[in-house]
């Protein structure tokens, strides 16, 4: 279960175990620090979601979590796997094999369909060509594309470039779904259909999600809400009496 | 091969700017095979010059003849193996347009010395024994449709009158790339019919044992005639056609500066488009690095664009210039080898490649370098 245990003792079977997570950025001379000591654990499966005013370190959290960068001190460790150690290499193949990033804009190949787009991260394994389409077809399915898969970017709305690229993030059957405000760019109804999407992904599926948002509506969708704080978690009830 | 319908897909993203950058391409290197056909013709004969011949000319000039008599002397000089000469004819066919180079040469001693010329021997034999025979190279008779038995009027500029000769020989090179535009007549005709400097040929072309000892054999023929009203100048034949081709200037450092700047401009312009390509993509790069995607392999991807970009337009530009010199010798025998060898086709793809290369590098490691969450943030 997620949980913000500031003691930072951390059962050993949770998928993501994060102990005592310091980030600190430089503007100019002024150092500012977006993370104070932060601690986590998430179990496989769960959906969380994370809220927060501007500057809370949501992002920064999400992005240390994907490896795309490396905290100041503090430890992170995913399917039991030590993040701290990894080499820059090291992290782009972690990635590969237990990450999917799913971004508020998208960020499609315009140039490339549906199929192709959600076939890039699988051009990083040794899948063959047949096995690849197989992926891909899956994948578009499971996101009720299936019949969009020669649609370039242009030809498709919103909520259906967003679910092509949840499609792209789910293709290599990773361990983890990483979504910065999925829903930012997407008016009411079809952020609804998203959150349902993500949440059809956690209980069908068991995809542990991960998700920064700042809609209430898709936040109350998921199994936990943790807020952040000054680089603090805090716990989904105070969140809740705090707003 | 995974990768090239990426590729591909980001090649006809911007079809214009695709387009005009392979015409770059195209463009420098259709220049780089017409500066190296041009550089090779003008040096012509210097790569396929005999290492075992020396060339004996009047120390004066080369327009300046030798007496006909230095033959048997230059024949018993140590490291000598066979002596024959030629003159310059200098005649004109039908037009003073159509020029081509004809040589009065001495029928006896000419293959001892010029081995590397082909034709049938029942044809050779023709044209000695027709005193008014010549022989014509592949290339020449090709230029002016010309078959065996044709007779044809070379008016004379040195020597006057109308010179009416039968073709009886039609030779080839040992190497595709070898002159073979000469026309060949008898000196013995030449001279019997001749009214000034009978007696005389225009030089000498002498083959020796032992290439390594050249300087040797150059001297002593030298000496030899040395304090004589006709001194000599002996020379490798390679060093009296870089001569000849000096005459013209420095062709090969004109080629090479032009060719240069060509190239530098090339970089900057492929440089240029690269650097656009790649600022354009910096969000799509920072997404696939978060798909997993190494360093390595996008900077690879970001190459083989420019390399692709590089090879299509260099291999146009190549494949239009060998056309060109498939029309033959536009200067109508000025050039009298007008040839692209796959040697220098390789060169200029290498080249061009190289280029490619270095214009995406630069690009590609700025875009590629730093930390991913920066890159993002401008998507």
């Amino acid at each position: 279960m997620a949980s913000t245990d500031t003691s930072g003792n951390t059962s050993s079977d949770s998928l993501i175990q994060v102990h005592g997570l310091v980030k600190t950025y430089r503007r100019g001379s002024e150092k500012i620090r977006v993370l104070s000591g932060l601690e986590l654990e998430i179990d496989t499966g769960e959906f969380v979601a994370f809220m927060g005013p501007s500057g809370s370190g949501k992002t920064t959290l999400l992005n240390l979590l994907g490896g795309l960068d490396v905290p100041d001190t503090g430890s992170i460790r995913i399917a039991g796997e030590e993040m701290a150690g990894l080499s820059g290499r090291a992290l782009s193949r972690w990635r590969a094999r237990h990450v999917g990033f799913v971004f508020q804009t998208f960020n499609l190949i315009p140039v490339l369909t549906a199929a192709r787009n959600v076939e890039l991260p699988l051009l990083l394994t040794r899948l063959s060509r047949a096995e690849r389409q197989r992926h891909v077809a899956a994948a578009l399915e499971l996101v009720g594309l299936a019949g969009r898969m020669d649609h370039y970017p242009r030809q498709l709305s919103g909520g259906q470039e967003q679910r092509v690229a949840i499609a792209r993030a789910l293709v290599s059957d990773p361990d983890l779904l990483l979504c910065d405000e999925p829903t930012g760019d997407l008016d009411r109804d079809t952020s609804e259909e998203i959150v349902d999407l993500l949440r059809q992904l956690s209980d069908q599926h068991q995809k542990t999600i991960l998700m920064v948002t700042h809609d209430p509506r898709a936040a109350d969708r998921a199994d936990h809400v943790l807020l952040l704080e000054r680089g603090r978690l805090v716990r989904a009830a105070d969140a809740q009496a705090a707003s | 091969m995974r990768f090239l319908p990426l590729l591909l897909r980001n090649l006809l993203r911007k079809k214009a700017r695709t387009l005009l950058t392979i015409g770059s391409f195209m463009a420098a290197l259709l220049l780089f095979g017409l500066l190296a056909i041009i550089s090779r013709a003008l040096s012509q004969g210097v790569d396929i010059a005999g290492a075992d011949r020396l060339m004996v000319r009047n120390r004066v000039s080369l327009i300046m003849p030798l007496p006909k008599s230095y033959q048997m002397q230059i024949a018993r000089i140590d490291g000598v193996r066979a002596v024959t000469h030629a003159s310059w004819f200098g005649g004109v066919y039908q037009d003073r347009r159509n020029f081509f180079a004809q040589f009065a040469i001495d029928t006896e001693t000419w293959r001892d010395v010029y081995t590397q010329y082909r034709m049938p021997d029942e044809q050779w034999q023709a044209f000695v024994a027709d005193r008014e025979g010549c022989a014509v190279g592949r290339d020449l008779a090709r230029r002016f449709g010309w078959q065996l038995g044709d007779r044809i009027p070379i008016e004379g500029t040195i020597f006057s009158g109308t010179w009416e000769l039968n073709i009886r020989a039609i030779y080839e090179g040992e190497r595709p790339d070898e002159p073979t535009m000469d026309l060949w007549l008898h000196y013995d005709y030449l001279d019997e019919r001749r009214t000034i400097i009978k007696g005389y040929v225009g030089w000498y072309a002498v083959r020796i044992a032992d290439p390594a000892a050249a300087e040797n054999v150059a001297g002593a023929i030298d000496s030899r005639f040395a304090n004589s009203p006709f001194e000599t100048r002996s020379e490798t034949e390679a060093a009296f056609l870089s001569g000849l081709a000096r005459q013209i200037g420095n062709i090969r450092l004109l080629i090479l500066t032009v060719g240069t700047v060509v190239f530098f401009t090339l970089l900057l312009v492929c440089g240029n488009t690269m650097a656009i390509t790649v600022r354009e993509r910096r969000g799509e790069l920072a997404v696939m690095r978060t798909m997993g995607y190494p360093q390595g392999l996008l900077l690879m991807l970001i190459m083989a664009e420019s390399l692709l970009l590089a090879g299509l337009g260099g291999a146009a530009g190549l494949v239009l210039a060998k056309l060109i010199t498939l029309g033959g010798d536009p200067t109508r025998g000025l050039l009298p080898i007008f040839y692209l060898a796959p040697g220098e086709m390789a060169l200029g793809l290498g080249l061009a490649l190289g280029l490619g290369a270095i214009a995406a590098l630069l690009p590609g490691l700025a875009a590629l370098h730093g930390r991913i969450v920066n890159q993002l943030r401008g998507v």
